[in-house]
C-alpha cells in the first residue's frame, strides 16, 4: 500500500520528514512515495493514501498526529479531523487549471514510469517526429511567453536561435528563482524535474542546440539534488546523451549552482556566472540569442516556460491558448504568500482577477487584519492597494495598472504595513543585490533609501519627493538592465497608491 | 611646445567593410558598419558625454552618461553599445536625455570629491560642467571618501575615493594587458575596483600601467603627476627597452618630465606599454650618470675628467699610434643596438673609413647574428616577414625559446589577446614560461625539450609534416626552389630525423611532437616567434633555418597571421644590423666583396673599402690576447659582462692600449677602458629606432643632453681627429645619407617618419610607405631555399662532473645586465639573480628553497640563491643575468654559433652543491687547449653539413668561409688543424680556397 508524504522542501519544513518517519515507525510495510507537493502549502503536511476510491488527502498532519490517523485507519479512508476527502475534489485544487503542474504532487518525481504513465515524453516524442520550424511554429502559435517576467514570446526567441548557423548552441534554464515570495521553480523541479528535462530536450531539438545547462540557486540543495537524479535516470533511459530516445538528436544538461547572487537571475548577469566569472549585467546588444553563452547563440528560459512545452507539443498550441485572454495566453503560476491564509501554487487562466485569487484561494490575511497591499512579481514589483483589486491578472492589465506580472508571486500585507519603509526595502535590497555595473543602480539605490528615509523623518518632504521621482526617473530611462530599471517600480507604486504613507511627520 | 592630443572615440574602430548611412542631430553620417553610435557621432564631430567608454577598450555601457534616442525605438540605449544601424534617426540630446545625465552626474558627484588632487586630469568634474550641472542635491550620506590610498606601487597610487567604478582599470588589465590582476569587489554599492583582493604591490600586477592609462579619474595616477604637477609639452619618441619599440609621448613640465604616455597611434604598441617603458625612465637622470669625458693612460690610474677636445684628441692619437705600430688592422669598433641607427651608421662608417678596416661588430653578434644568417640563406634577408598586429590573424601561434610576457611584455599583449580570440599555441621551451599557463591562456601543446636540442624538435616536427604527406605542395611548387627542396625532403625524411628517434635527445614525446606537427600544418595561418633561445646555441643558425623549412613547408610566409619572427631583444638590434655593423656587410646586408655595392661608398666618403670582411667581436678578443688588436672603441654595450667566459674578456680587454667605452655609466666594460665618452640617454637623442617588425621609429630629443654633445658628433670628432673628416648637421642628415646609400631604406627621412608616425622598411620607390608584409610574391631572394639541418649536439653536455644544464633568461621588472633598470625603482621585485632548480634536484643536494648556492662550470663558479620550482624540469636549471654581482656570464663557455660565433649562453653544464655564504669573489677557471682551434674545427664541419647536397659541395662551403671568415681563420683552417678532424667536404673546400687565393 502506498502512503504519499511530500519530499517538497516546502513541507519538509514543517516536519513532512519526521511524518514520514512516524508512519514508517508504525506500519514499516507500507510504502511511503515521496511526491511533490500539491501546491496547498496551507495544507502541508498533506499526507494522502491510495485507495480503491482513489487518494484521500489528510491536511496538515505533523508527526504527533501519526498515530492518531492510524487509530482512524487512514489507510482506508477512515474519517478523521484532518480528513479532506478524495485530493482531486479538494475545490482549492479542483478548481485550478493544472498544465505546467499537471503532475506535480502527484507522481513520484523520480519515476520515468509514473511520468510516462501521466503523459510524459509525449511531447518530446510528437517533436522528434517533427522538424524544427514546426516545433517552433507550435510553441510560437501556443502564445507561450516567457514566465520569468520579461514576458517575451518564447517561439519568437526560439527562431532567432535557430536561424543562426554555429557549431555550438546552448539551452539555459533559468532556475535561479530569487524574488521574493516566488516558489514555482522549485515546486515543479522537486515535483516533476523529468518536466523541465523534457522541455529543455524540445527546445535543444528545435533550434539545434546538444547542451542544456540549468542554472539553479544554491538555496535550493533538494531541488539540486532531485534534478541531478532525474538527469541521471534520462542519460540512463537513453533520453539523455548523443541519440535523444534512438534519434539522430544529441542532447544534454549539466546544472550549476548559483552562489546566491539576486541579480545572477538576470540573464546576462547569469551567463556571466555560468562562464564562471563575475555575476555582472551585459549590455544588450548583443542578444543572448545572438551572442549568449560563451559567445555561442543561446536560449533562455525559465523553468515555468521550458517545462509548459512539453504539453504545447503533446496537446497542441490552439489546446494551450484555448486558455487566457488578449495576447495573455495559457495558463499562469501564481504564487500567493506572506500574510494570507492560504497560501502556494494556483494555476490558473490568465484573465483571473487579483480579488479572485487573494479571496477565492488566499482566503483573506493570515492575521486576520485587514487587507492593505499586495506587491504583485516579487521585489521589484508594484504594490496594489484594496482600489485595485478588480485587476485582471494578465501581463497587459498589470503593465496598465502601473506594475507586471514578473514571475507571477504574490506577497501580501495586512495594515499594519508602512509602505514608505517597503519602498526604502526596495531600494535598500537594490543596494545590496545591484551588480555593480551600472551608476544609477549602483549609487542611485542607496540614494534613494537615504532620501525615502529623510521622507519618513519629514526632512523637507516635498523636495524630497520630487529628488525620489527625478531618482526614479533615472533608474528607469538610465539603468543597465531590469534590476535597477524597476527598482522604482514598487517606490512609485507605493508613492502614488499609499500617499498618506509619504506625508513625512504629518502622518 | 604644446600637449599632443590624441582623440578618444568611445569604442574601437569597426572592422568591417561594408558601410552604413545613419543621421545623428540631423547629420547624415556614413561609418564601417558595427560602429557604435557614439564612435559614429565623436567621428562626425558630435560631442556625447562619456566617462566609462574608451577606444581602446569593449564597450561597457556603465556610466549611462551617453544615453541617446532612436526615433521608432522605445528607451534611452547607452550610444556606446548600441550599433549603427542603416537609415536609423539618432537624437543625442533632448530633455530627456539632458535629465538622465544630469540625474546621474548628481549620483557621481554625491560619491566624489568636491575637488580632485590631479585637477583637470579627472574627468568627472570637466563632464559634469558640460552636463551644466556642478553641484549635487543629495545630502551627504555614505560615501567612499575615506577609503585609504593604496601607494604600494612605487610609480602610482590608487585612490579609491576619485575612483568611480568605470572599470575602465578592470577592462584593460584583462583586454589590453592580459592579466587580469584587478577586479571589482563585492556588489552594489560597495562595488569597488581591487587589485586582486589585496594591494597592487602584492597582487598579480605586472605595472603595465595600462590601468592607469584607462582611468578617467585621479584614482589612478602616477606618482610623478602628483609630485611634479601637470604636464604643459608633450614629444613623441620611443621607448629605448626591448625590441618591441613601443611609441610614447613624453609629457613635460618644463624640463622636467612628467612621464611617458602609451602612443594609441604607435604601431608597434598602439597605445600599449610595459613597467619598463612606462615608468623606468628615472636612470636616465641617475646621479650615477657621467656627464664629462674622461681619460687616463692605464686602467690602473684613476680617472681625469677633461674637455671634449682633450678626450678626443687623446684618444684619436692612441690609436693612430697602435695603428702606426701594429697596422691598421689592429683597432676597431662595436656598435651598439641601444643606440640610433644614425649613431651606429656614423660608427661603423668612422671604422670603415677613418680606421681603414672593416673591424666592426656589433652586440647583435651575441643575440641575433644567427637570425641574420638563417634568414639571409633561406629568405634572402635578415628581418622578420611580418607586423606585430599579423599575430592577431593566426590560427596557431608556435613560440620556440622566447618568454615574451617577461622580455617582449607589449607584443605578449597582443599574443595573449590573438589566443583568447582562439589562437592556438605551440610553446617550445624547456621551461613552463607564462604562457604555458596563464590567466585567459592555455598551451594546446608544451615541447619542453632539453636546452641544446632545438634543432632535434624542428626536424622532427618537420619530419612529420613531409613523412604524412602534409606538405603545401602548391607553395612549396610556386614560391621555392625545387631542387633545394627536394634535396631537404629527402634529408628530413631519413628515419633518425622522426620524432621517435629524436626523442631520446630532446626528451620531448613523440606522439606531443606528432600532434603538434599536424596542428601546425593544418590551419589556414601559422606563425612562428622566436627569441634567443633559438639563436644563442651553438646550432643557433642551423635551428633559423629549420624554422625557415617549416614556414615554407607549410606556406606560411607572404600574408597576414604567418611568418617567421625574430622576437629582437633590444631596442635597435634589427637597427644596428641593417646599419651595416656586422664586418661583412655594409647598410641594407650587401657584401663586403661586392664591388658595386663599395664603389656606392667609395664615392660617397672618398675612400677605398677594404673588400675583405674584418674582425668578428671574438676574433678581436682573440687577436687582442695575440698582441695584434690593441685598440677598441665601445658603444654603449658592457662586453665585459654581457659576453661569454668573462675571465676571456677581461684578458684580451686588458691586452689592449686603448679601449675608448661611450657609455651613460662607469661599466664594467670602462674598468679596462682608456677613455670614457658621456654618452646621451634615448630622451636626448635625434634618431631612429628600428623594432622587431622592421619598423622605423623616431626618437626626438626630450630634454638637452647634459654632455653638450650628441654621441654622433663625439664619433664625428674623434674620425676627424684620426684625420678623416666627419661632420652632419643634424641626424636627419645622417639619414638622408643613409637613404641615399642603402637601396632598402631609400624612401626613409625624418621628413616622412614626421608624416606618417613609422614606416617598415624596405620603404622605398617599390614600396614608397614600407612593408608591414615581407616576401608576398616572392622571397627578397626570389625562391625560398630549403637548407639541410642536421642535428649535432652541442658539446657542452651535461657528465658525471657537471649533471645539470644551465639555461638564462630574463625577468619582467629588469633588462639585460641592468644597467638602466637597477638604477630605477623596479628593483622592488627583482633585487637579486635567482637560481631555479627542480625540487628533485634540490633535494639530492640538500638544497633548500631560498638557500645560497655554489654554481660551476667548466670555466668558472658563482653564487647565488636558490628556488625550487616546477618552472624547470629535473636536470635543468634556469637563472636571470641582470646583476654584475652574480655573474652569471662568468660560467657560460666561449661555444658558439658555427655560422655566426654567436655564444651558446642557453646551454652550460654546470654543477650546485650548498653554500654557507652568500656571494663573494667569483672564480674563474682557465680552460686549458686553443679554443679557437677547436672552434673552428667545428664551425667548418657544420658548414658543410648545412649545405645541399650538390654536385659541388666544397664550393659553397669555400664560398662560406670567404664570406664570412676573417684572413686568420682561414690560415688557421689551412695551417693549424688536424685533417682527420674535418669532414671530407671541408677538406676538398680548402683545396678549392687554396686555388682561389
Amino acid at each position: 500500500m502506498r502512503v504519499f508524504v511530500p519530499g517538497d522542501s516546502a513541507a519538509v519544513s514543517i516536519g513532512a520528514n519526521d511524518v514520514a518517519a512516524a508512519i514508517t515507525r508504525i506500519d514499516p510495510s507500507l510504502t511511503i512515495v515521496r511526491n511533490g507537493s500539491r501546491g496547498a502549502l496551507w495544507l502541508e503536511v498533506l499526507v494522502e493514501v491510495e485507495t480503491a476510491n482513489g487518494r484521500i488527502a489528510y491536511g496538515p498532519v505533523m508527526p504527533a498526529d501519526v498515530q492518531s490517523l492510524f487509530d482512524a485507519d487512514f489507510l482506508n479512508g477512515g474519517a478523521h479531523p484532518l480528513a479532506r476527502g478524495k485530493t482531486d475534489e479538494i475545490p482549492w485544487l479542483a478548481s485550478q487549471e493544472r498544465i505546467t503542474f499537471a503532475r506535480v504532487g502527484i507522481i513520484d518525481p523520480l519515476s520515468l514510469e509514473e511520468y510516462g504513465q501521466h503523459g510524459g515524453l509525449v511531447g518530446l516524442r510528437n517533436a522528434l517526429k517533427s522538424t524544427s520550424e514546426i516545433i517552433i511554429n507550435e510553441v510560437t502559435e501556443s502564445g507561450l511567453r516567457g514566465r520569468g517576467g520579461a514576458g517575451f514570446p518564447a517561439g519568437i526567441k526560439w527562431k532567432t536561435v535557430a536561424q543562426t548557423t554555429s557549431d555550438q548552441k546552448y539551452i539555459c534554464c533559468n532556475a535561479d528563482e530569487g524574488d521574493s515570495g516566488t516558489f514555482a521553480d522549485r515546486m515543479l523541479i522537486e515535483g516533476d524535474p523529468f518536466t523541465l528535462i523534457e522541455g529543455m530536450t524540445i527546445a535543444g531539438i528545435a533550434v539545434g542546440a546538444t547542451e542544456g545547462i540549468v542554472y539553479l540557486r544554491s538555496e535550493y540543495p533538494y531541488a539540486i539534488s532531485i534534478l541531478q537524479k532525474a538527469i541521471e535516470l534520462a542519460r540512463v533511459f537513453g533520453w539523455l546523451g548523443t541519440s535523444v530516445l534512438g534519434s539522430t538528436h544529441a542532447f544534454d544538461i549539466q546544472i550549476r549552482i548559483g552562489a546566491g547572487s539576486y541579480v545572477c537571475g538576470e540573464e546576462t548577469a547569469m551567463l556571466e556566472s555560468i562562464e564562471g566569472k563575475r555575476g555582472v549585467v551585459r549590455a544588450k546588444p548583443p542578444l543572448p540569442a545572438i551572442e549568449g553563452l560563451f559567445g555561442q547563440p543561446t536560449v533562455i528560459n525559465n523553468v515555468l516556460t521550458l517545462s509548459t512545452v512539453p504539453m504545447v507539443l503533446a496537446q497542441g498550441a490552439d489546446a494551450y491558448k484555448a486558455r487566457g485572454v488578449g495576447r495573455s495566453l495559457g495558463t499562469q503560476v501564481f504564487q500567493l504568500g506572506g500574510n494570507i491564509a492560504r497560501g502556494g501554487i494556483v494555476e490558473k487562466a490568465f484573465g483571473i482577477t487579483l480579488n479572485e485569487l487573494l479571496e477565492t484561494y488566499g482566503g483573506g490575511t493570515l492575521s486576520g487584519n485587514p487587507f492593505r497591499a499586495v506587491q504583485i512579481g516579487g521585489p521589484l514589483g508594484a504594490y496594489f492597494s484594496t482600489e485595485q483589486l478588480e485587476t485582471s491578472m494578465d501581463y497587459e492589465s498589470l503593465i496598465a495598472a502601473g506594475g507586471m506580472l514578473g514571475h507571477g508571486g504574490l506577497v501580501v500585507f495586512d495594515d499594519i504595513v508602512d509602505l514608505a519603509v517597503q519602498a526604502k526595502f526596495a531600494m535598500e535590497f537594490c543596494a545590496i543585490e545591484s551588480c555593480g555595473k551600472c551608476t544609477p543602480c549602483r549609487i542611485g539605490s542607496t540614494r534613494g533609501a537615504e532620501t525615502i528615509d529623510l521622507i519618513i523623518q519629514g526632512v523637507k518632504v516635498e523636495e524630497n519627493k520630487k529628488l525620489l521621482l527625478d531618482l526614479c526617473e533615472v533608474m528607469t530611462d538610465g539603468s543597465l538592465c531590469a534590476m535597477g530599471g524597476l527598482t522604482p517600480m514598487p517606490v512609485k507604486s507605493a508613492m502614488v497608491n499609499f500617499p498618506s504613507d509619504f506625508l513625512g511627520a504629518a502622518r | 611646445m604644446t600637449m599632443i592630443f590624441e582623440p578618444d572615440f568611445g569604442t574601437p574602430a569597426s572592422e568591417k567593410s561594408q558601410l552604413v548611412s545613419l543621421e545623428i542631430d540631423g547629420k547624415a553620417i556614413t561609418v564601417a558598419a558595427d560602429t557604435s553610435i557614439m564612435r559614429a557621432a565623436l567621428v562626425a564631430g558630435i560631442d556625447i558625454p562619456k566617462l566609462c567608454s574608451t577606444d581602446r577598450l569593449k564597450a561597457f555601457g556603465s556610466c549611462r552618461l551617453c544615453v541617446i534616442q532612436v526615433d521608432g525605438r522605445n528607451g534611452t540605449p547607452s550610444s556606446c553599445t548600441t550599433p549603427v544601424v542603416e537609415g536609423m534617426k539618432v537624437s543625442t540630446h533632448s530633455e530627456k536625455l539632458d535629465r538622465i545625465r544630469r540625474g546621474v552626474m548628481e549620483l557621481y558627484l554625491s560619491d566624489h570629491p568636491a575637488e580632485c588632487a590631479t585637477g583637470d586630469e579627472c574627468e568627472v568634474h570637466g563632464v559634469a560642467k558640460k552636463i551644466g550641472i556642478t553641484t549635487t542635491r543629495y545630502v551627504k550620506g555614505e560615501t567612499h571618501l575615506d577609503l585609504k590610498k593604496d601607494e604600494t606601487n612605487p610609480y602610482f597610487t590608487f585612490d579609491s575615493t576619485e575612483c568611480i567604478v568605470c572599470n575602465r582599470c578592470v577592462r584593460a588589465c584583462d583586454e589590453v594587458q592580459g592579466t587580469f590582476a584587478l577586479t571589482i569587489e563585492n556588489r552594489g554599492f560597495e562595488a569597488r575596483v581591487s587589485a586582486s583582493g589585496t594591494s597592487f604591490m602584492e597582487s598579480e600586477c605586472v605595472s603595465c600601467g595600462a590601468c592607469v592609462q584607462a582611468c578617467p579619474t585621479g584614482a589612478l595616477t602616477e606618482k610623478t603627476l602628483l609630485t611634479i604637477g601637470a604636464p604643459t609639452s608633450s614629444v613623441i619618441t620611443t621607448c629605448a627597452y626591448c625590441g618591441v619599440g613601443c611609441s610614447f609621448k613624453a609629457e613635460m613640465r618644463g624640463d622636467q618630465l612628467v612621464r611617458m604616455v602609451p602612443l594609441k597611434e604607435g604601431g608597434a604598441n598602439e597605445g600599449h606599454s610595459c613597467v619598463k617603458g612606462r615608468f623606468a625612465y628615472g636612470y636616465a637622470t641617475h646621479s650615477d650618470r657621467i656627464t664629462k669625458p674622461m681619460i687616463r693612460s692605464t686602467i690602473t690610474d684613476s680617472w681625469k675628467e677633461v674637455s671634449w677636445e682633450e678626450a678626443i684628441t687623446f684618444a684619436a692619437d692612441g690609436l693612430k699610434k697602435i695603428q702606426a705600430e701594429s697596422g691598421r688592422n689592429a683597432i676597431g669598433g662595436i656598435t651598439s643596438s641601444r643606440c640610433t641607427n644614425e649613431e651606429v651608421y656614423v660608427v661603423q662608417k668612422m671604422v670603415r673609413a677613418a680606421f681603414a678596416n672593416n673591424n666592426v661588430d656589433t652586440c647583435a653578434r651575441v643575440c641575433h647574428s644567427p637570425t641574420g644568417y638563417g634568414l639571409g640563406q633561406t629568405f634572402g634577408t635578415s628581418a622578420g616577414t611580418q607586423d606585430f598586429e599579423s599575430v592577431e590573424h593566426s590560427d596557431v601561434i608556435m613560440l620556440i625559446g622566447a618568454n615574451p610576457t617577461s622580455a617582449h611584455p607589449v607584443f605578449a599583449s597582443r599574443m595573449k589577446k590573438a589566443i583568447r580570440k582562439g589562437a592556438q599555441l605551440i610553446v617550445v621551451d624547456p621551461r613552463v614560461i607564462a604562457l604555458v599557463r596563464t590567466p585567459g591562456v592555455e598551451a594546446a601543446h608544451h615541447l619542453q625539450l632539453m636546452p641544446g636540442t632545438n634543432v632535434a624538435v624542428i626536424n622532427a616536427l618537420a619530419h612529420v609534416i613531409v613523412t604524412e604527406g602534409l606538405v603545401k605542395r602548391d607553395f612549396v611548387d610556386a614560391r621555392c626552389e625545387e631542387k633545394s627542396f627536394k634535396d631537404w625532403e629527402a634529408f628530413i625524411s631519413l628515419p633518425e630525423n622522426s620524432p621517435e628517434v629524436l626523442e631520446a635527445s630532446s626528451r620531448v614525446p613523440a606522439d606531443e611532437i606528432r600532434k603538434a606537427a599536424r596542428l601546425f600544418a593544418s590551419v589556414p595561418n601559422a606563425s612562428i616567434y622566436y627569441g634567443l633561445g633559438v639563436t644563442e646555441h651553438s646550432q643557433g643558425s642551423t635551428m633559423v633555418m629549420g624554422i625557415a623549412n617549416l614556414a615554407m613547408v607549410t606556406g606560411n610566409i607572404g600574408r597576414k597571421g604567418v611568418g617567421v619572427n625574430p622576437l629582437r631583444g633590444q631596442n635597435n638590434v634589427q637597427g644596428s644590423c641593417d646599419m651595416g655593423s656586422f664586418p661583412h656587410e655594409l647598410p641594407g646586408y650587401r657584401h663586403i666583396s661586392n664591388p658595386d655595392t663599395r664603389k656606392i661608398y667609395n664615392d660617397m666618403w672618398g675612400v677605398t673599402l677594404d673588400a675583405e670582411p674584418g674582425m668578428r667581436i671574438p676574433n678581436m678578443f682573440d687577436a687582442a690576447l695575440a698582441g695584434e688588436y690593441r685598440g677598441l672603441y665601445v658603444q654603449g654595450e658592457d662586453i665585459a659582462q654581457s659576453d661569454p667566459n668573462t675571465s676571456h674578456v677581461h684578458a684580451a680587454l686588458r691586452a689592449m692600449d686603448m679601449v675608448i667605452v661611450q657609455d651613460l655609466f662607469l661599466n664594467e666594460t670602462a674598468k679596462f677602458a682608456h677613455v670614457f665618452f658621456p654618452g646621451t640617454s634615448f630622451l636626448e637623442k635625434d634618431g631612429t629606432f628600428t623594432n622587431a617588425e622592421r619598423r622605423i621609429n623616431r626618437v626626438r630629443p626630450v630634454m638637452k643632453s647634459p654632455t653638450g654633445k650628441s654621441e654622433y658628433e663625439v664619433t664625428c670628432d674623434l674620425a676627424t681627429a684620426m684625420g678623416y673628416p666627419m661632420a652632419y648637421e643634424n641626424g636627419a642628415a645622417i639619414m638622408d645619407e643613409i637613404a641615399a646609400t642603402t637601396p632598402t631604406f631609400s624612401g626613409v627621412s625624418f621628413k616622412k617618419l614626421d608624416e606618417v608616425g613609422s614606416v617598415q622598411w624596405p620603404c622605398n620607390e617599390a614600396n614608397p610607405e614600407g612593408t608591414p608584409t615581407m616576401h608576398l610574391e616572392s622571397f627578397m631572394r626570389g625562391l625560398g631555399q630549403f637548407m639541410r639541418t642536421p642535428y649535432v649536439a652541442t658539446d657542452e653536455k651535461a657528465n658525471r662532473k657537471f649533471p645539470l644544464l644551465l639555461t638564462t633568461g630574463r625577468v619582467l621588472s629588469q633588462y639585460n645586465v641592468g644597467a638602466q633598470t637597477r638604477r630605477t625603482a623596479n628593483n622592488i621585485w627583482h633585487t637579486e639573480d635567482i637560481l631555479d632548480l627542480h625540487e628533485s634536484d634540490a633535494q639530492l643536494r640538500g638544497i633548500a628553497d631560498g638557500s645560497w648556492v655554489k654554481l660551476a662550470s667548466r670555466v668558472g663558479e658563482t653564487i647565488m640563491r636558490a628556488r625550487i620550482t616546477d618552472e624547470v624540469p629535473a636536470g635543468v636549471v634556469y637563472t636571470t643575468f641582470h646583476f654584475p654581482e652574480s655573474g652569471a656570464n662568468v660560467i657560460t663557455t666561449d661555444l658558439s654559433d658555427w655560422a655566426t660565433n654567436c655564444p651558446e649562453y642557453k646551454v652550460t653544464a654546470v654543477e650546485i652543491t650548498p653554500s654557507i655564504k652568500g656571494p663573494g669573489e667569483m672564480v674563474e677557471t682557465h680552460i686549458s687547449g686553443d679554443s679557437q682551434l677547436n672552434s673552428i674545427v667545428r664551425m667548418a664541419n657544420q658548414i658543410a653539413a648545412n649545405i645541399p647536397a650538390s654536385d659541388a659541395p666544397e664550393i659553397k662551403v669555400a664560398h662560406h668561409i670567404v664570406q664570412f671568415w676573417t684572413k686568420t681563420m682561414i690560415e688557421r683552417l689551412h695551417k693549424d688543424v688536424d685533417r682527420s678532424q674535418l669532414s671530407p667536404t671541408v677538406i676538398k673546400a680548402i683545396e678549392v680556397l687554396l686555388v682561389t687565393q
